[in-house]
């Protein structure tokens, strides 16, 4: 860091700040300390500074001296342009700021979360300060991560409405793509994020998940030539990709007591009459409502545990021991593939009475483990 | 590439370790804040402002002592800025053209707006009407540089029944302790437990609640969509005080030294497992396969793991893991043989 160059950059702008007229760059020259007599010199000089103020957000203006001389160009900031229009926060309302900034800590937009901070305390707000720990409202912390290199430069890319280029690997292939795409916006869905645009060769609206782009994301194109169709919500874009095909399909499951939670939380109701009760827990507390959550067996990928969420524990107990007598529950499901994958990881605990393509799955995948 | 607006690093708030100098835009991005926020108070104290923009009051006196000296020459010579910061206070009494914060960058706008919608999502945040008049304050004050927030969307999973949220807001409210029926995926259980709770997270857009499990007398994380039942208790919370709260900038599940080192490799189709599991090592193999390497303190769900992976996956190490897993799926083969 120069001190020097500090002090130039901040003359710069508190000059271009000062007048209403276009100031020459000779006059701007004359007015700043620290600019080299030499013209050349001074013009790359002269030429790195704007870029540095436009980059840090100086709406820096250009413009014609006089009508009559279109050669003259001349350069001004305007100070409504400049400052951050008059702001008041109430109390409650300082407070949300505080957390929302704390939002993206250590992920790809913390500097920006950051800086807004500052800008807004410069504007005499007070909020918390960030390290003060304990919360103003206590008991809510949300997070978000961008874990994926892809995010800042794609998030570049929509923002600057430019077209990207990148290899992916989309699921279950073993060798990447490339694909180009006008990128319309990035969400994140349970915990991933996904970029949703139009992919110019398949000239048609994709989903792409950020975890599966293999290398860098490269511009294919300026600034500005990316046009959003009216009317795009990227929520929806995605949320309809993502969305679980209808569970058309019923299979029937003999389960062992004590056993099955993950498939019982979706049961549809007992096959047979004579099954005993669903859970051994206390039916008192189960949730009024089955309506299968996010974490139903519909993703692409299982709902299991991260491994240390919970403690170690022994197993919940299970029913009468020695009755034998197995649960037989009906469960709705879209994909066999999937499904039969599902029903696999519980083992013994769950065997597939009907139907016979979902057991023939089952047995298949049993046997590909021992293969 | 031109990043408008960018923020590197963060100024001045703490991102940056202390004594890492800034680059001149970093520091003159300060400094067009610091004049503002001295004037915005009329006075402030030196320690307070050195604490709020995180530097030492050393670094904070250089600034202020550069602020002073900005010199204009044409046609006169004159200084623009005129402070002083005598017995520890500081005074601005000339700021010029920048007494006020410059604009909101469409980064800085939108690191806000996309983080305050996602609130809006957030279950069990009671205040919503802060929140919206907020959301609306800072478009108005951001202008254009709101717009392409709209393009980036955090979702926050509705966990099923809001009577749980409620039940925890209370408990956390009220600090009681509750009752929790909770499934354990990767064990099949549903789990019986009392809890002191202590935070609710929403961390990569999922809700769990935090607290003290007296079963296992730990801090541990409850994903609310596996709760099954929950039931606030008339009895005190009583979380230890020593008790620490799961850093969440650093991630929600670290593995420990005395876990369990698993490998286990996976064909194309299994590559997933490399996405939704916190892996300690991903090797790329012939075919696209994968090596991946984790730590775990609890192997029964890598045994329910391979079960579904079936040929798409193998587990390498360790030894008596693999015996298990075999174990596994020729019981569940024979249950098949015998139904």
């Amino acid at each position: 860091m120069s001190r020097r160059k500090t002090e130039r950059l901040l003359s710069l702008v508190v000059c271009l700040l000062s007048t209403r007229r276009f100031l020459t760059a000779e006059q701007i020259r004359q007015a700043v300390a620290g600019y080299p007599e030499q013209p050349e010199a001074f013009k790359r000089m002269f030429e790195r500074d704007k870029e540095e103020l436009r980059e840090l957000g100086i709406p820096l203006e250009t413009g014609s001296l006089s009508p009559l001389d279109g050669e003259d160009i001349g350069y001004r900031v305007q100070q409504q342009a400049y400052e951050l229009p008059e702001l008041r926060l109430e109390a409650d309302e300082a407070a949300v700021l505080g957390i929302a900034a704390r939002v993206w800590r250590h992920a790809e937009l913390a500097g920006a979360a950051a800086g807004a901070l500052l800008k807004l305390r410069a504007a005499g707000i007070d909020t918390d300060y960030p390290d003060a720990g304990a919360d103003v409202r206590q008991g809510i912390e949300p997070r978000v991560h961008t874990a994926e290199p892809a995010f800042g430069p794609l998030w570049e890319a929509v923002r600057d409405r430019r077209p990207v280029t990148f290899a992916y690997r989309a699921a279950g292939r073993s060798e990447p793509q490339t694909r180009e795409l006008e990128p319309w916006g990035v969400v994140n869905r349970h915990g991933r994020w996904y970029v949703a645009g139009r992919d110019r060769g398949r000239d048609a609206a994709r989903v792409f998940r950020l975890s599966r782009i293999e290398g860098d994301v490269r511009f294919a194109g300026p600034s500005g030539s990316v046009n959003v169709p009216a009317g795009t919500d990227v929520r929806e874009v995605v949320r309809t990709w993502d969305s679980v095909p209808p569970r058309e399909n019923t299979a029937v499951l003999r389960v062992r007591p004590g056993a099955g939670y993950g498939l019982r939380r979706y049961a549809t109701g007992p096959a047979d009459a004579d099954a005993s009760p669903d859970l051994s827990a206390p039916s008192s507390s189960a949730p009024s409502s089955s309506a299968p959550s996010s974490s139903a067996p519909s993703s692409s990928a299982p709902s299991t545990s991260a491994p240390s969420t919970s403690a170690g524990a022994p197993s919940a107990p299970s029913s009468p021991a020695g009755t034998g007598g197995w649960d037989t529950i009906s469960v709705p499901y879209s994909d066999v593939g999937w499904f039969a994958d599902h029903v696999a990881s519980f083992g013994a605990d769950v065997v597939v009475a009907d139907p016979p393509d979902l057991r023939d799955a089952v047995i298949r995948k049993l046997k590909g483990v021992l293969a | 590439m031109s990043r408008r607006g960018k923020t590197p690093g963060g100024p001045g708030v703490s991102e940056r370790p202390r004594g890492q100098a800034a680059t001149s835009a970093e520091r003159l991005q300060r400094l067009l804040a610091l004049v503002p926020y001295i004037v915005s108070r009329k006075a402030v104290g030196l320690a307070d402002t050195a604490a709020a923009f995180g530097l030492s009051e050393r670094e904070l006196v250089d600034d202020l002592n550069l602020l002073w000296c900005v010199e204009l020459r044409n046609p006169d010579p004159y200084c623009p800025i005129d402070l002083s910061y005598e017995g520890g206070e500081i005074v601005v009494s000339q700021a010029e053209t920048i007494g006020r914060p410059l604009r909101l960058a469409v980064d800085e706008a939108s690191a806000l707006l996309v983080a305050l919608r996602m609130l809006a999502d957030v279950p069990g945040l009671e205040d919503r009407s802060a929140l919206s008049r907020l959301i609306v304050k800072l478009e108005t004050a951001a202008g254009e540089a709101a717009r392409p927030s709209a393009q980036v969307a955090v979702q926050v999973d509705k966990p099923a029944g809001d009577q749980a949220i409620a039940r925890i807001r209370d408990a956390l409210d009220r600090k009681r302790r509750v009752h929790l029926q909770y499934y354990v995926p990767g064990r099949d259980e549903a789990t019986q437990r009392d809890v002191d709770p202590m935070r609710l997270l929403v961390v990569e857009g999922r809700t769990y609640l935090e607290g003290w499990c007296r079963r296992a007398d730990g801090v541990r994380l409850f994903r609310l969509d596996r709760v099954l039942g929950i039931d606030v208790l008339e009895i005190p919370a009583t979380v230890p005080e020593d008790a620490q709260p799961v850093d969440v900038d650093r991630g929600l599940f670290r593995p420990s030294a005395e876990d369990v080192h698993v490998t286990i490799e996976v064909s194309a189709a299994g590559r997933w497992v490399a996405e939704y599991y916190p892996c300690e090592s991903v090797e790329e193999l012939a075919d696209g396969w994968l090596r991946i390497g984790l730590r775990t303190p609890d192997t029964r769900w890598v045994r329910r793991l391979a079960l579904r992976l079936g040929e798409d996956g193998r587990v390498i190490a360790p030894d008596d893991l693999r015996a298990l897993i075999r174990d596994d799926a020729t019981a569940a083969l024979s249950a098949y043989a015998s139904a």
